[in-house]
């Protein structure tokens, strides 16, 4: 009884720990000091769980299963690119919401374990029903966090097709299969010491597993930064289940904290494209999309790069708008590069960035962070579209949508309403891009077509580069 | 522990969450996610103890084990990632 109050105490200190350390996180000069005091909070945590448990039988075990761990993620932390971020949060979400199914079933199974050995004798141990349902959702919620995090990771690391699959009777499907869950842990958790209670627990897991799967099959992939989002929030929801499941205050607390982080992302991101959540998870955007592709005026006018650089000689404000096209194509540091030449020879260089720019929240801002581009230079897209009319070039760096005038335009276009970057108000905008075809999206791009637009076609750091021998010359 | 109690916690965590996460930057929003990955790896507290709590060889045991190596993942990755990221974030600061 002593020692439970103390070794609450302590998992009260750990929280403390977490919520400093978000709360420094709303800084860019005390972020890096608010991730290390979260991770004193971590490290509070562990050390109190060891110390108030008998070690002894299970040392081994504990030492080799944070050993390997240790070793995946130093290794995964230092080898990761930027660019490939998405792809490792996205894989971070399906191990956090594997883990919180684990320890789920492993305090189901402990019962399970009992029962059987106490076969025969009068009591042994058993769930109560508040137990129950906090297993089933820490299941429930970290089994479609699991797949559909995979998914998403294959989706994002280009191993499945990014476009969104769609097949008849598919949201049927998602409903039956969803219902079936929530019927199973219904009837678990009202009886969890039953005689069904082992079959209905392997049907939601298996179920939960699925459902993750066909429910990010058909969402695109340009809608990639909301699932990562959202499933960043279920890995979070699922370790504060885990939290209801062994009655732990510092599971809940920090599940909590991060599942709100991922909610907030995802309406930031909903927002941004002017969709609702609802829309973007089972809409099958983008894969019905292309029928708006015909009706274009004018055509793609392309450029050389010569002629682009006596533009950009002559310009005397720029405005670089980067998209995921520039991660792709590892093209940062160039950009980068060419923008300071710009400052020098006497133009405003700014960068403007759009809340849905690449694959996940503020993935822009990392890889320009990267290429050590100022600070004050990022702008965001509603500061600089008030004054987009006034820049002599726009670049656009392999973004999309982002910059397609449909979208305030055409209302029969799919992503009519969503607010966008407005460069085709610059005198000039030059679209660097890879070729003629249309973007992750699917999405035919009117900007491509406009009077002011030219295209610079081929590999967009190449393309870059280019430009900044000239300069040089 | 008192469920009520939990849930009290759990309301009042997730009202504070709101609020702090709310002031996050966009600059910042990277970090905010492969950060939050580390704390969600919160699990492996519950991941110590079902290894610990249960004898060896059983199948509860092996499934804490099992989670124990994932949330070991998310926490080290996790953490040592964000901190890579904000570090190149930081040297703006000396320009």
């Amino acid at each position: 009884m002593d020692t439970s109050i103390l070794i609450n105490f302590f998992y009260i200190v750990s929280a403390i720990f977490f919520i400093y350390g978000i709360k420094m996180l709303g800084s860019a000069a005390t972020a890096r000091k608010g991730n290390r005091v979260s991770a004193i909070g971590m490290l509070i945590a562990v050390v109190v769980t060891l110390i108030d448990r008998e070690v002894f039988d299970s040392w081994i075990w504990i030492v080799t299963g944070i050993g390997i761990g240790s070793v995946i993620g130093i290794v995964a932390a230092k080898k990761v690119e930027m660019t490939s971020m998405p792809e490792l949060v996205a894989l971070f979400n399906g191990f956090g919401g594997l883990a919180s199914l684990f320890v789920g079933w492993a305090e189901f199974q402990k019962v399970v374990d009992s029962k059987a050995e106490a076969l025969g004798a009068l009591s042994f141990a058993s769930l109560d029903n508040f137990t129950a349902s906090a297993i089933f959702l820490a299941v429930f919620i970290g089994g479609i966090t699991f797949t559909g995090s995979v998914y998403a990771w294959g989706k994002l690391s280009g191993k499945i097709s990014g476009q969104a699959k769609v097949f008849g009777g598919q949201k049927a499907f998602n409903l039956i299969i969803t219902l079936g869950i929530l019927v199973a842990g219904i009837l678990y958790a009202a009886a969890p010491n039953g005689d069904y209670a082992f079959a209905l627990f392997i049907a939601f897991v298996v179920l939960s597993l699925i459902l993750g799967i066909f429910g990010v099959m058909p969402i695109g992939g340009g809608d990639m930064p909301v699932v990562i989002s959202l499933l960043n929030s279920c890995s979070g929801l699922a370790a504060c289940a885990a939290g209801f499941v062994i009655q732990n205050n510092v599971l809940i607390v920090a599940g909590c904290l991060v599942g709100a982080s991922g909610l907030i992302l995802t309406i930031i991101m909903c927002k941004a494209m002017n969709r609702t959540l609802a829309n973007v998870l089972f809409s099958g955007f983008g894969a019905t999309a292309q029928s708006t592709g015909g009706k274009q005026e004018g055509e793609m006018k392309a450029i050389s790069g010569e002629d682009a650089y006596y533009v950009l000689e002559a310009a005397s404000s720029v405005v670089f708008v980067p998209g995921y096209g520039m991660a792709v194509a590892q093209a940062q540091h160039a950009v980068k590069e060419l923008g300071e030449i710009l400052e020098e020879n006497g133009a405003e260089v700014r960068y403007a960035i759009h809340p849905v720019a690449g694959r996940m929240p503020g993935h822009m801002n990392v890889l320009l962070a990267e290429a050590d581009v100022p600070y004050e230079q990022l702008s965001e897209m509603d500061d600089v579209n008030p004054i987009m009319s006034t820049v002599d070039v726009a670049i656009v760096i392999g973004a999309n949508d982002v910059v397609n005038p449909a979208a305030g335009e055409d209302p029969s276009s799919p992503i009519y309403g969503m607010p966008i970057i407005k460069v085709f108000e610059a005198k000039t905008v030059f679209a660097l891009k890879r070729g003629q075809g249309a973007g992750f999206s699917g999405l035919v791009n009117q900007l491509f077509f406009r009077e002011n637009t030219r295209m610079l076609y081929g590999d967009a750091k190449a393309t870059v580069t280019d430009l900044v021998a000239q300069f040089k010359e | 522990m008192d469920i009520i109690l939990l849930l009290f916690i759990f309301t009042l965590a997730a009202f504070l969450g709101t609020e702090l996460i709310a002031k996050v930057p966009s600059q910042l929003h990277t970090p905010l996610m492969s950060g939050s990955n580390a704390i969600s790896g919160i699990t492996i507290v519950g991941a110590l103890l079902a290894t610990m709590q249960n004898p060896d060889g059983t199948l509860a045991m092996i499934l804490g084990f099992a989670a124990l190596i994932m949330a070991t993942i998310n926490v080290v990755g996790g953490y040592l990632v964000t901190d890579r990221m904000l570090g190149m974030f930081k040297k703006k600061g000396g320009k």
